[in-house]
C-alpha cells in the first residue's frame, strides 16, 4: 500500500467512528485513569450497552490530563457537543446511559464541561473555562481522543506525515527544519534539539543509534508516562525521522520497567508501525530501515542521565561517565554515535516537520519554544497534566490552571524540577516559564514536575526530603555527590529536629556550592538546589529552627508539642480515646492534659476533638511539661 | 614524542602531547593533590580533589584533562580551594581517625591529600561524622578489607580489569552504601579473586590492606623463584629476615605486577623445613652434605642409568635457560628423548 492508501484507509475508519451516526463514548484508561478506576467504569459501559441493545462505540483513550476528574468520559452523542464527565464511577456510567444516550438528559450534575460544536445549557464549555483556555494541546495533541492501539486512528490524526515527509527531504534539511523550530530537549537540560540532530548526523560512524529516555525518575512526574501511553506512534515515528536524519539503523526506547502498560503499548505500537511499512526495511518503499527495540530500565533515577542509560543498555553499572568526554553523539551506546533524547521532544518531532518550523516556534518565548508540560500536584485545586506555551508566569498555571490554592490555604512555594530544581516563593510567581528565567531564579526547567506547596509546607523539610530522594539515588562514584548528599541530609535532618547549630547555615552554602561544583553528573551538580533556593528565599524558616527551635509550619515533629486548652476542654474524652500512645489523662467532664513525655506528636487528638470546642492546638517551639 | 607548553601557577612547562594535566604536573615535580589518579591505570576522575582552574573560568579536574598548547592552570583559585577543601573534609569526616594504629600511616594518600589542603579540627568540628560500620573482610589469608577506610577511588576495581583482567571486584549497591565488593558481594574468597594483591599493593589507604605488613628497614633487589618469568622483585628486609616483597616497577619483565606466589608466598625463605644445604641419603638417613659431594653421587647414578632407563621432567620454576640446558643434558649426555616438563600438564 502506499502512503496515501493508508491514509484514506484510516481516516475512513476515524470518519466512520466519528461521524458514523453512532454515539461514542471514550474512556481515559491510562495508567492514572485505571489507579480512579476507569477499567471497572468500561465495563459498566459494555454491560449497560449490552443490556440496553444501544449501538455506541466504546472507545479506551490515553489520559486526557485532568487528574483531579479521573476517571474521566466523554460522550460525543450526534447532534450534541461532546460531554466530558468527572470522577466517573461504574453507577454513574448506567446513570449516564440511560438518562442520556436512551434519554435525552445530559446529566449536569456529573459533566465537567462541554467542548466541540454546540452548547448544552448548564454546562459550561471546557475550552473556556480558566483551567482549561491557558492549555495549548500540541504534544499531548492525541492523548485522550484516540484509541492509542489502534494506529489508524492515529494516522487520521496527521500520524506519519511528518515522516512520509521526512523521507523526501534530504537529511541536512531535517535538520535545519528542527533547528528552525527551535525545540529545545524536554529531558530537563534544555539543549537545542536541532543542533543534537546535526551532530548525530555528522558524527562518523557506519554504525549510529537512536535513543529514547523514557526513564522519568523524578519523583511525582509522569508526563513522559502519559504521552507512550495515550499517542505511543508520535514517539516511534520522531525517533524514525530521527534515525533517517543521523543516518542510524536502531533506536532503543528506554523505560522504566515499573510502566508495564507503557511498555505494552509500545510493543503494540512497533508492531502495528511493522505492519504497515514504518519500521523495518525499505521503510515506505525507500532505502531506509530501522528497527526500534524497548529495553526496560530497573528504576534508578541516575540511569536517566543520558551516559548511565547507554551504559545501563550495554549491560554495564549505570554510572555517569566523567568529564571531560566525548559528546554522546559521538561516543553513545557501545561507543558509536548516538542521538539521545526524551519522549516528548521526540513526539514533537514529527508535527515540526509536518506543520513546519515556523508553525512550531509560533508560540512560546524567543529562546524557548513551543509548550511545556508539567505535572501539577500538591495544594492546588486542579492537580494534573498540564499543556501551556512557554513564557506563561507561574501564576497563571497556579491560579488559573490550578484553581488557585486547595482547601483555602496560602500559597508559599512551588517547586519546579523535583530533586534538582528548587523552590521560588510568592516573590517570584511572575517568573515566566522557561529554561532561562527558571535557571536565573534558582530553579530548573526540569523534565515537568511542579509541587505547589501552602503555609502548611515546612521549607526545611521539604529540602530534606529531596535530599533524602538524591542521597539514595547517587550512583555513589563521586565524592562530592555520595558523601556531600550525605552530609546535607544529615544537617537537614539535625536541624528538622531540634539539634542544628547556627554555623550550619553557612556549612549548607559552602556544601552546596561545592557539591555543584564538584560532582561528576548532572545529579549531584543540582542535588543541592532544594537546599539553596530555601535557604536564599526561606532563611526565616532555618533561623526560627535553629536558635528558636521552632518550626513555623509545624511540621517538623521534634519541635512540636499538642497542648490542651484548660478554658476549651470540655472533658468529652474523645481525645484520650483516640490517642495510640494513652498520652492523654483526664476524666469525664474534666479538663484533659497529654504527657509530653509519651506523645509521638501523631495529630490525631487534634483532629479528633470536636471543631465547636477546638481545644487542641499545634504549637511550636515545644512546651515544657508542666505548661500542656 | 611532540611537546606542548601550558602554565601551571605561573609555571611554564612542557609536556608530551596527549597527557593529561595531572600527569604533566607529577612529571615536572608539581604535587597536585590526588587520590583516583595511578599511573599504571585509565584515569577515572572520581574522587574530584584534582580540581584545578582552566584558563581562568573553568573548574575542571586534572586527572582527565588532556593538555594542550598555551592552556593556563590555577591549582590555588579561590573557587579550586573550596570545592577541594569541602570534598577532602567530607572523605574525612566519612573515615576513621586512626591513623596512629593504621598500617599506612605516613604512607597514605589520603593524609598527604589532607595535610595539603589543611584540614583543621576547627572546620571538621562543624561537620556531622559517619564511618561506616561493616564487617571487615578477613576471608583472604593475605590481605583484609576494611571498607570504614575505603574511599572509593576505585583503583582495585581498575587494576583487577585492566591490568589482571580477572573482575573479581567491582561496585556494589550506591549511593554513600556503594562498596567494593565481589559478585553477589560475598567474601573474597567465594569469588573469582586469584589474590594477586596488585589491588592491595595500590590501594591508596588502608582499605586494602597485607594482613602482616611491618615495615621493611632495607629493601633487596631479587629476582623471583617461583617461575620462569623472573619478575623483579623487592625484599624487605628487617633484621635478618625477609618480612614482605614488593614488585619492581623498574624492572622491564613485570613493570612492578606480581601474582600471588611472588607477592606473599616468601615465609618459605625463614621456615624451619627450608633445605639450605643438600641432603644424601646414607644408611637410609638423610644427612646434611657438601653440593661436591651430593653433585658427585647423583653424577655416579647418573652414568649407570643412561638411555632409555632415565627420564627428565623439568620445572616451571626454572628460567628458560636452564630448561634448554636439561633437555640438551637428556639428550646428548644421557642419550634419551624421555624428557617432559610440568607446565605440560
Ligand atoms: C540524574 C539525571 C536524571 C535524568 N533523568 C532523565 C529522565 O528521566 N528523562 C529524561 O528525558 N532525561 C533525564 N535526564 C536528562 C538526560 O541526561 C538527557 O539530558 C536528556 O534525556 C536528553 O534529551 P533531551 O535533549 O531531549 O532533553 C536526567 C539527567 C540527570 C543528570
Ligand atoms: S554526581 Fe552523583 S550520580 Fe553523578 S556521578 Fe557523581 S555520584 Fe554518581
Ligand atoms: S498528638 Fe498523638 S500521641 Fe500526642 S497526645 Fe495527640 S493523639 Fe496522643
Ligand atoms: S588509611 Fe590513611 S587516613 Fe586512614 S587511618 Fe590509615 S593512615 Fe589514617
Ligand atoms: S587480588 Fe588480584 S584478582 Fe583479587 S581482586 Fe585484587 S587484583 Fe583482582
Ligand atoms: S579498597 Fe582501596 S583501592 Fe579500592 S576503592 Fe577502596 S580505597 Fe580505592
Ligand atoms: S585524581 Fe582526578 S578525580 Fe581523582
Amino acid at each position: 500500500m502506499t502512503f496515501a492508501e493508508i491514509q484514506a484507509q484510516a481516516n475512513l475508519e476515524w470518519e466512520a467512528l466519528n461521524n458514523g451516526g453512532r454515539p461514542q463514548i471514550t474512556v481515559g484508561t491510562a495508567t492514572c485513569g485505571r489507579s480512579a478506576g476507569a477499567m471497572a467504569v468500561v465495563k459498566a459501559f459494555e454491560e449497560e450497552l449490552q443490556a440496553k441493545g444501544i449501538d455506541a462505540a466504546l472507545v479506551e483513550v490515553g489520559c486526557i490530563g485532568p487528574c483531579y476528574a479521573e476517571p474521566l468520559v466523554n460522550i460525543k452523542k450526534p447532534g450534541w457537543a461532546t460531554v466530558s464527565y468527572r470522577n466517573v464511577t461504574a453507577e454513574m456510567a448506567r446513570e449516564i446511559v440511560a438518562a442520556f444516550l436512551l434519554g435525552d438528559d445530559p446529566l449536569a450534575k456529573y459533566a465537567l464541561g462541554v467542548f466541540g460544536e454546540g452548547e448544552i445549557a448548564g454546562i459550561p464549555n471546557i475550552l473556556s473555562t480558566p483551567a482549561f483556555k491557558p492549555q495549548e494541546r500540541r504534544v499531548f495533541r492525541n492523548c485522550g481522543t484516540i484509541d492509542p492501539t489502534n494506529i489508524n486512528h492515529y494516522i487520521a490524526n496527521d500520524g506519519y506525515i511528518g515522516l512520509n515527509k521526512a523521507l523526501g527531504m534530504r537529511q541536512e534539511e531535517v535538520v535545519d527544519v528542527m533547528k528552525r523550530s527551535g525545540l529545545r530537549g524536554r529531558g530537563g537540560g534544555g539543549f537545542p534539539a536541532g543542533r543534537k540532530w546535526e551532530a548525530g548526523l555528522k558524527a562518523k560512524g557506519t554504525q549510529k543509534y537512536v535513543v529514547c529516555n523514557a526513564d522519568e525518575g523524578d519523583p511525582g512526574a509522569f508526563m513522559d508516562r502519559a504521552v507512550i501511553e495515550g499517542d505511543p506512534h508520535s514517539v516511534l515515528e520522531g525517533m524514525i525521522i530521527a534515525g533517517y536524519t543521523i543516518g542510524a539503523d536502531t533506536g532503543y526506547i528506554y523505560v522504566r520497567a515499573e510502566y508495564p502498560l507503557a511498555i505494552r503499548r509500545l510493543e503494540r505500537a512497533i508492531q502495528q508501525a511493522h505492519e504497515f511499512g514504518f519500521l523495518g526495511q525499505n521503510i515506505l518503499g525507500t532505502n531506509f530501515s530501522f528497527e526500534i527495540r524497548i529495553f526496560p530500565g530497573a528504576g534508578a533515577f541516575v540511569c536517566g542521565e543520558s551516559t548511565a542509560l547507554t551504559l545501563s543498555i550495554e549491560g554495564k553499572r549505570g554510572m555517569p561517565r566523567v568529564a571531560p568526554r566525548p559528546r554522546t553523539t559521538e561516543v553513545g551506546l557501545y561507543d558509536k554515535p548516538t542521538l539521545l533524547n526524551n519522549v516528548k521532544t521526540f513526539s514533537s518531532a514529527p508535527m515540526i516537520i509536518t506543520r513546519g518550523a515556523e508553525w512550531f516556534a509560533s508560540v512560546g518565548t524567543e529562546k524557548s519554544t513551543g509548550t511545556a508540560i508539567f505535572a501539577l500536584t500538591g495544594k492546588v485545586q486542579n492537580c494534573g497534566l498540564i499543556e501551556v506555551p512557554m513564557g506563561i508566569t507561574l501564576r497563571d498555571i497556579i491560579y488559573d490552571i490550578g484553581g488557585g490554592i486547595a482547601d483555602g490555604g496560602q500559597f508559599k512555594a512551588v517547586q519546579t524540577g523535583g530533586p534538582s530544581g528548587g523552590c521560588l516563593p510568592e516573590s517570584l510567581l511572575d517568573t515566566p516559564i522557561d529554561y532561562d528565567s527558571l535557571d536565573a531564579a534558582g530553579s530548573i526547567m526540569g523534565s515537568g514536575g511542579m509541587v505547589v506547596m501552602d503555609e502548611k509546607t515546612c521549607m526545611v523539610d521539604v529540602a530534606r526530603y529531596f535530599l533524602d530522594f538524591t542521597e539514595i539515588e547517587s550512583c555513589g562514584q563521586c565524592v562530592p555527590c555520595r558523601l556531600g548528599t550525605k552530609q546535607l541530609l544529615d544537617i537537614l535532618k539535625d536541624i528538622c529536629s531540634g539539634r542544628g547549630k547556627p554555623e550550619d547555615m553557612d556549612l549548607l552554602y559552602e556544601l552546596s556550592h561545592s557539591v555543584h561544583g564538584g560532582s561528576v553528573c548532572g545529579l549531584g551538580q543540582t542535588a543541592a538546589n532544594p537546599v539553596l533556593t530555601t535557604l536564599r528565599y526561606f532563611r526565616d524558616e532555618y533561623e526560627a529552627h535553629i536558635n528558636d527551635r521552632c518550626c513555623p509550619a509545624k511540621v517538623c515533629k521534634s519541635l512540636i508539642s499538642y497542648v490542651i486548652d484548660k478554658e476549651k476542654c470540655v472533658g468529652c474524652t474523645l481525645c484520650a480515646k483516640s490517642c495510640p500512645v494513652q498520652a492523654i489523662s483526664g476524666e469525664k467532664k474534666k479538663i484533659h492534659s497529654i504527657d509530653q513525655a509519651l506523645c509521638v506528636q501523631c495529630g490525631v487528638c487534634l483532629e479528633k476533638c470536636p471543631k465547636k470546642f477546638s481545644a487542641i492546638a499545634c504549637v511550636s517551639p515545644k512546651v515544657k511539661q508542666e505548661e500542656s | 614524542m611532540k611537546k606542548v607548553t601550558l602554565t601551571i601557577d605561573g609555571l611554564q612547562l612542557r609536556a608530551d602531547e596527549g597527557s593529561t594535566v595531572l600527569q604533566a604536573a607529577l612529571a615536572n615535580g608539581l604535587y597536585i593533590p590526588n587520590l583516583c589518579n595511578h599511573p599504571d591505570l585509565v584515569p577515572a576522575g572520581l574522587c574530584r580533589v584534582c580540581v584545578v582552574k582552566v584558563d581562568d573560568w573553568k573548574i575542571s579536574i586534572s586527572c582527565k584533562l588532556p593538555v594542550k598548547e598555551g592552556m593556563v592552570i590555577s591549582t590555588e583559585d579561590p573557587e579550586v580551594q573550596r570545592i577541594r577543601k569541602s570534598t577532602v573534609e567530607l572523605l574525612v569526616a566519612n573515615h576513621p581517625m586512626t591513623c596512629l594504629t593504621c598500617s599506612r600511616d605516613a604512607n597514605c594518600e589520603l593524609q598527604r591529600v589532607a595535610s595539603y589542603v589543611g584540614i583543621t579540627q576547627e572546620s571538621l568540628k562543624r561537620y556531622r561524622r559517619s564511618v561506616r560500620q561493616l564487617p571487615i573482610d578477613s576471608s583472604n589469608p593475605f590481605f583484609d578489607i576494611d571498607h570504614s577506610k575505603c574511599v572509593l577511588c576505585g583503583i582495585c576495581v581498575r587494576t583487577c580489569d585492566e591490568l589482571q583482567n580477572i573482575n573479581a571486584i567491582d561496585y556494589v549497591r550506591r549511593g554513600v552504601h556503594t562498596t567494593v565488593g565481589t559478585l553477589g558481594n560475598k567474601p573474597i574468597t567465594q569469588s573469582c579473586c586469584e589474590s594477586c594483591g596488585e589491588c592491595v599493593a595500590r590501594c591508596p589507604v588502608a582499605a586494602l590492606a597485607p594482613k602482616e605488613s611491618p615495615i621493611s628497614m632495607r629493601e633487596v633487589k631479587s629476582v623471583c623463584t617461583y617461575c620462569g618469568v623472573g619478575c623483579g622483585i623487592l625484599l624487605g628486609v628487617r633484621g635478618e629476615k625477609v618480612v614482605g616483597v614488593r614488585g619492581d616497577r623498574d624492572n622491564p619483565v613485570n613493570r612492578g605486577s606480581l601474582c600471588v606466589k611472588g607477592r606473599y608466598g616468601f615465609k618459605f625463605i625463614n621456615h624451619p623445613d627450608r633445605l639450605t644445604t643438600p641432603l644424601v641419603r646414607k644408611d637410609g638417613v638423610l644427612v646434611p652434605a657438601s653440593w661436591d659431594e651430593a653433585l658427585e653421587r647423583v653424577a655416579a647414578n647418573f652414568s649407570e642409568h643412561k638411555g632409555e632407563q632415565f627420564a627428565a621432567l623439568a620445572s616451571a620454576r626454572i628460567t628458560n635457560e636452564d630448561n634448554y640446558l636439561i633437555q640438551k643434558f637428556t639428550r646428548a649426555v644421557m642419550q634419551t628423548n624421555n624428557i617432559d616438563h610440568c607446565a605440560r600438564l
